[in-house]
């Protein structure tokens, strides 16, 4: 077993590549410091990212990791853990990348409840790409692809999630990386599919969601989290002084897909089966044929 | 070739022609979706199989769920049967609709089996035939009031026209309807011998009927096979999203695959599917996900982080007429260069065509090993008719299969990710690799271009000279794997037929039925004609080919789609281009017929029906005539 012990002990050979002052190395932070105080097997934990700025972190920790295409972090990710569901599957991205090109999967896995974390480094942006508008972005901002400002309405995960049936839903932000720590702690102890949705500013290319105009504006959530109603109205609360983060839902005892697949569901492990038949069970797939 | 409808009477039993020596029997059963006529198919199959007859059939359906057209060809005969054959020994028409398309295709010795009520299409049967005309629906209500057994009884006057052994009727049926109860069961018995029996006593006896001669042969479907042999391979893990002709993987993987430890998994969509399959790939898992073209052209992009991140990945590509929704229930060969250029930039990849169900079983096994072996993706093309027609085998080939799970590196004492070179360039290509939650192997695989150990190259070390060499590097350490699959584990393309022949077949996957017994008939009619099938499509055994088909004398390329696509797969690698080319791109499967009225045509030596009484006629509808979706490019 491979553990960290402090959150540099968690650090790869490979350093950020980030602009000096990103969101993302609070989010990198927090994870590590999640890792490290949840003890996990570093060796026994796979962090599975899509493409973007923030789809490099796999790249950045001491564990293993899978840095897919874009948009795909989530399928790819799932099938590590039902192929060895004794991993710790974390899932990472951008807004982009997850609402996106990847919105398709994110409402399926959601549903799916597969036992995984999935945090999305949210920045209102398209930042790799040098600044298009994204589908967070908010109405009327400015961007590379919108000169006139944005005229769509911004998607909104955490309000997603919670009509997809999501087990454990949180917001976090860059600004308070300890409480953004405690968030993704619990969304790896939750058993089941946990979303952290992160306000993660982009210092290049998004001059509106700063994160000034973060601290200016957001408030810790106050309701209980396993009321879910309120749990959805808190969701789209946004704008001056209104913008809610924290832990907005989280339900226990809701049964994983792994729990109730009919292979998995026996404790089998895929990847450490025996491969091959014997031949009885050669005997019964060739019954079938006569 | 006649297509006018007029068949002369022949003199004596004949054969279907196909194989002048084989001695069959083929039955068609018709009627619209909701009829029962693939079950009636089915069971018809069923029961020759188990009589130890070797058995081919075809279905013809369409893309709706009640109503349409449908019908069923089931061909037996104590030989092994590579086709369905061409004209019907039996015409069973359980709707006015579909007798007038189909009585007048019945062989003169033959019968047809309808409804009396279907009196203006029985007039058009073929002269000569028989026909049963049986009040079915009301025969069916003596044992059940709304008289859903009207096909139950038309088949037992098949069966009693044909002078089947009861018993195996019986048993059949039983076979198809005991999970209905003994109830079902017994009803079915009952309006199958009120069927049997008026047929018997209007006709008597036929005396063309092979007596079944072979031992129980198993009966199953190409997708069967491949799903099968992906158990045999060890498999435990499957995705895959509903798309015809490969859903059928699916569903019986959802059923089986439980009781092998493999976990199915039904996704999305095929982006899904294909990404999910590359996790637990990824993870360590034996992954395959199956789809048909349109699947498998969102699966794209995926394949090439297969390619780069060299994950171990089988792809099913069941290919169905296109392009874009094209023709989903009728089959081609028109994705091979889909398959060929499929995803961005060069990566070691490889194709497997199988020809035939053991193939189909055998060439799924080789998938694993290869992809596993070479840490890379690995297709195998089937089509429509391969993946969903019925076919007799003596037996799958269980006991051959060997696994090989390629180069691992073992557990590491050494913390951290600094030692491993997941990437490591090797003169095989090959770079041992670790699964998630190996000790001390940590490292991050990546879509981007990368180093030994996974580190990008791609961002801040872009265009970096040393980079730039890394980059070379990679790129040819992956290549090179495709290299060391030719010099360890090439499949030789598969011969039938005379050395010197005059006139050579070349083609590939599915249509091997077809070429030989194409190549049989010409051969029988003074024509030597041999076959050449490739099963390895990528990468391409230039060598091989070179030395089976330069030296050829007219060879001609036979494929099931327009531009000829494995033709000039053929001529890029190996600069051979074949003398003549047989395209058929209307959805239907390539007949023996077809292939042997156009080389005899080509040679100048073509003879009509009335010299020859053998020649079956390939109707319009099947394809006969050059102008009916059939290219004969000269």
């Amino acid at each position: 077993m491979a553990q960290a012990l402090t959150v540099n002990e968690m650090k790869s050979e490979t350093g950020p590549t980030w602009c000096p002052g990103c969101g993302d190395f609070a989010v990198l932070q927090a994870l590590s410091k999640a890792i490290v105080d949840l003890k996990l097997d570093t060796d026994n934990t796979l962090i599975v990212s899509g493409i973007g700025c923030s789809s490099n972190l796999p790249h950045f920790l001491r564990t293993y990791g899978f840095h897919s295409i874009h948009g795909r972090s989530l399928p790819v990710a799932q099938g590590a853990k039902l192929a060895n569901p004794g991993l710790t599957v974390i899932a990472a991205g951008g807004d982009g990348d997850g609402y996106g090109i990847g919105m398709g999967h994110f409402v399926h896995s959601v549903r799916r409840n597969i036992d995984m974390t999935y945090i999305v480094m949210d920045n209102q942006i398209y930042g790799l790409t040098t600044g298009q508008t994204s589908p967070t972005s908010e109405t009327g901002h400015k961007t590379k692809s919108t000169p006139e400002g944005n005229i769509e309405r911004p998607v909104n995960p955490i309000s997603i999630a919670l009509a997809a049936g999501a087990t454990y839903v949180a917001r976090g932000f860059s600004g308070d990386p300890a409480t953004l720590a405690e968030l993704i702690k619990g969304a790896i102890q939750h058993k089941g599919f946990a979303l952290v949705d992160v306000f993660s500013p982009c210092v290049t290319y998004n001059k509106n969601n700063t994160y000034a105009w973060f601290r200016e504006n957001v408030t810790k959530v106050t309701h209980d989290p396993s009321d879910w109603d309120a749990a959805m109205i808190e969701s789209r609360r946004w704008g001056a002084k209104n913008i809610p983060y924290g832990l907005f839902y989280k339900k226990e005892g809701t049964p994983t897909y792994e729990e109730q697949d009919v292979v998995l569901g026996q404790g089998v492990i895929p990847v450490k089966a025996k491969l091959g038949l014997g031949h009885d069970q050669v005997q019964e797939i060739v019954k079938e044929f006569y | 070739m006649s297509v006018n409808g007029l068949h002369p009477t022949p003199k004596g039993p004949v054969s279907s022609g196909t194989s002048p020596a084989l001695r069959d029997v083929t039955v068609r059963i018709t009627g619209a979706a909701g009829e029962g006529v693939s079950s009636m198919g089915e069971i018809f199959a069923r029961m020759c199989s188990r009589l130890g007859y070797h058995v081919n059939s075809y279905t013809s359906y369409q893309s709706v769920i009640r109503g349409g057209h449908v019908w069923f060809q089931v061909r037996a005969a104590n030989e092994k049967v590579r086709t369905h054959g061409h004209e019907p020994d039996v015409v069973l028409a359980l709707n006015p609709a579909a007798a007038d398309i189909h009585v007048g295709e019945v062989k003169p010795r033959g019968g047809v089996i309808l409804d009396s009520a279907f009196t203006a299409a029985a007039q058009k049967t073929t002269p000569g035939a028989r026909v049963a005309s049986l009040p079915l629906s009301d025969m069916a209500k003596q044992f059940e009031p709304k008289g859903i057994m009207k096909n139950t009884v038309a088949l037992g006057a098949m069966c009693g026209f044909l002078d089947m052994p009861v018993d195996a009727m019986n048993d059949a049926l039983q076979w198809n309807f005991e999970g209905k109860g003994p109830a079902v069961v017994q009803a079915n018995h009952s309006a199958a011998k009120a069927g049997y029996e008026a047929t018997q006593k209007q006709f008597g006896k036929v005396d063309w009927v092979p007596k079944p001669a072979g031992k129980p042969k198993l009966l199953l479907t190409g997708n069967q096979a491949i799903a099968a042999g992906a158990l045999a391979a060890g498999m435990t893990f499957y995705a895959a999203y509903p798309m015809t002709p490969a859903s059928s993987i699916l569903h019986y993987l959802a059923e089986e695959g439980s009781k092998y430890g493999c976990v199915v998994k039904q996704v999305e969509d095929e982006i899904g599917v294909i990404n999910m399959t590359i996790g637990a790939a990824h993870a360590g898992a034996r992954a395959m996900c199956g789809t048909s073209g349109g699947g498998f052209a969102l699966m794209s992009e995926a394949l090439g982080m297969a390619g780069i991140t060299e994950t171990p990945l089988v792809v099913v590509e069941s290919q169905r007429g296109g392009p874009s929704t094209g023709l989903p229930t009728k089959t081609e060969q028109g994705d091979l260069w889909q398959m060929l250029g499929a995803s961005q930039g060069d990566f070691p990849k490889a194709i497997l065509a199988p020809g035939w169900i053991e193939d189909a079983f055998q060439s799924t096994v080789d998938a694993f090993n290869w992809a596993e072996k070479y840490q890379m993706p690995v297709l195998v093309a089937s089509d429509l008719v391969l993946s969903e027609h019925l076919e007799t085998v003596d037996a799958l080939p269980f006991d051959a299969v060997k696994i090989d799970r390629g180069e691992w590196a073992s557990s590491a004492n050494a913390p951290g990710e600094n030692g491993f070179l997941r990437f490591k360039y090797t003169p095989s290509g090959v770079s041992p690799r670790a699964v998630p939650g190996t000790p001390g192997r940590a490292y991050t695989a990546g879509s981007d271009e990368h180093d030994e150990h996974g580190y990008l190259v791609s961002d801040i070390l872009s265009g970096i000279p040393k980079f730039v060499e890394v980059r070379r590097e990679m790129m040819e350490k992956r290549m090179r794997k495709l290299v060391t699959l030719m010099h360890h584990d090439a499949k030789t393309p598969v011969t039938f037929g005379p050395a010197n022949a005059q006139v050579t077949l070349v083609g590939w996957g599915g249509n091997w039925g077809p070429l030989v017994e194409g190549s049989q008939w010409l051969t029988a009619e003074g024509i030597p004609t041999n076959v050449v099938h490739f099963k390895q499509v990528w990468p391409f055994p230039v060598q091989e080919a070179k030395r089976l088909l330069s030296h050829a004398k007219v060879l001609v390329g036979v494929e099931s789609n327009f531009t000829g696509q494995f033709c000039r797969l053929l001529r890029g690698e190996t600069g051979i281009d074949v003398h003549h080319k047989l395209l058929k791109y209307d959805g239907e499967p390539i007949y023996p017929a077809e292939i042997a009225h156009a080389v005899k045509a080509w040679l100048g030596t073509s003879r009509g029906p009335a010299v020859n009484p053998q020649e079956p006629k390939v109707p319009a509808r099947l394809g006969g005539g050059a102008a009916s979706g059939r290219k004969v490019v000269h």
